[in-house]
């Protein structure tokens, strides 16, 4: 049996679960970064404390992600419905690398620039926003890349408690010893986090020649 | 520019001492009153203080003890910000934003003043003449500059609010022989031109002797002396000596100003 008879006989419903699985990873990077850059650059000022968060960041990523989407079941309100619970286990993965490297980013501007910035009388705000953000958008953006494609590839275990995306096809082709089946979920998967994956190394790439 | 009090130095230290949380005394009750329009040397071997009292001056510091007065006011009762924006400041590293154009690395502190873009421009121009680098370079990136040319944008970019005070810190430090007595020289004239009060910071006895109009060398966070050019070259002061006597060492010929087109 050939491997692409599912995608094309079935185009609409790869398509529908496709554009799910982008929806279900874009809103939990969107998430990881609307809470990883103020926190990133909170962190990058006090090393203490950036030791501390990136430790329990990072010790999300040592629960296996299906027992995380387990374990979400019992939070109240995310708990009800499935979506809910695999953006908020997505997001904890996300995280780590844009947290990461917004403070890494940060932290690796040059000191002598930061310093000229205050000497001449820029604000903290100024040097942020002027200077130390913008010489440290590549590195976040790599972190933000990371993120994606690691999003993209955990949303697909994101159906097994129930929460769509391409996973559906993996598990229902697992399930009825299906490789067409199978190959028609992971194949856009895939492509997906390729492209991604691709699209955003060349933004950082463009963004890192201008320093 | 209007002083609140006319009389007053521009800076004056008094009694300042600036020491690290728990740990060594950086400056040690050090005194000194700059008045307006003078150019200070800081003079000094690397740890003697020299950067720390520069610090103090536009509050990257705060005294740990003693006064510092900026026309009269205590350093501390100024707002940081705005003192920061009436001294220019330069440094050895430049620290140029290397993704800026030069014109925007200029027009910095005019765009966060709110001055209009094409008052920035012109006075970008303005600040490129000044400092002998061709208008043409405005649209380029420092990456793209030499090391000279770097330097002099540096200089520009303090200068941008036409600050009343100039604080500058080994500015030519890094530039090869000739580049930096090229700069040096310039700068004097510059210096003549503007008549701001300025404040630099270097270890060059020779670029102490030419730009100075006092001369404060710093020894271990205390003030060893304070001169003119002319009687640091003549005085019998140990400390003043042992700094002429290592730079009358052969290679560096007699610590005399070096003139324009003198050869070493």
């Amino acid at each position: 049996m050939n491997l692409l008879d599912y995608l094309l006989a079935h185009p609409r419903e790869v398509l529908a679960l496709t554009l799910e699985h982008i929806w279900l990873a874009g809103i939990s990077v969107g998430i990881a970064i609307l809470v990883g850059l103020p926190l990133g650059v909170a962190i990058a000022r006090r090393p203490a404390l950036a030791r501390t968060v990136l430790g329990v960041v990072n010790s999300i990523h040592v629960v296996p992600s299906l027992a995380l989407f387990g374990f979400l079941f019992a939070v109240p309100w995310i708990g009800e419905r499935a979506p809910r619970m695999a953006i908020l286990a997505l997001s904890l993965y996300a995280l780590l690398p844009v947290l990461r490297n917004v403070c890494a980013g940060i932290l690796g501007v040059d000191h002598a620039v930061v310093d000229a910035g205050r000497g001449l009388g820029l604000t903290d705000g100024q040097i942020l926003r002027r200077v130390e953000l913008p010489l440290a958008l590549g590195v976040i953006v790599a972190g933000v890349r990371v993120a994606v494609v690691l999003a993209i590839g955990i949303a697909t275990i994101a159906a097994a408690i129930g929460a769509g995306g391409l996973g559906e096809l993996i598990f229902r082709g697992l399930a009825m010893v299906n490789n067409s089946l199978i190959f028609a979920g992971a194949l856009p998967a895939a492509l997906l986090a390729l492209v991604a994956d691709f699209s955003l190394g060349w933004m950082e790439g463009r963004l890192r020649e201008r320093v | 520019m209007a002083s609140p009090q006319t009389n007053a130095p521009a800076i004056a230290l008094r009694g300042t001492s600036f020491r690290l949380p728990g740990g060594p005394t950086l400056l040690d009750s050090l005194s000194l009153e700059i008045p307006e329009g003078v150019t200070l040397v800081l003079l000094g071997r690397s740890g003697s203080g020299k950067t720390t009292t520069l610090k103090l001056m536009n509050r990257l510091l705060d005294p740990t003890s003693g006064d510092l007065l900026i026309e009269g006011k205590p350093a501390t009762a100024w707002d940081p910000i705005r003192l920061r924006r009436r001294m220019g400041y330069a440094i050895q590293d430049v620290g140029l934003f290397p993704h800026y154009t030069v014109e925007r690395n200029i027009g910095l502190l005019p765009a966060v003043e709110g001055w209009p873009a094409a008052r920035i421009r012109e006075r970008v121009h303005e600040l490129l003449a000044l400092v002998g680098l061709d208008g043409s370079l405005a649209s380029r990136f420092p990456r793209e500059l030499s090391g000279g040319q770097r330097q002099r944008v540096g200089v520009a970019r303090a200068l941008a609010l036409d600050p009343p005070v100039l604080l500058m810190d080994e500015p030519f430090g890094a530039l090869d022989p000739l580049t930096r007595a090229e700069l040096q020289s310039e700068f004097a004239h510059l210096q003549k031109r503007l008549g701001k009060t300025v404040v630099l910071v270097t270890h060059d006895l020779r670029e102490a002797l030419l730009l100075g109009s006092q001369i404060a060398l710093l020894e271990d966070g205390h003030l060893a002396g304070l001169y003119t050019p002319e009687v640091f070259q003549r005085t019998s002061d140990p400390p003043a000596l042992a700094y002429r006597q290592a730079f009358s060492a052969p290679e560096d010929g007699p610590a005399q100003p070096p003139g324009p087109g003198a050869a070493a």
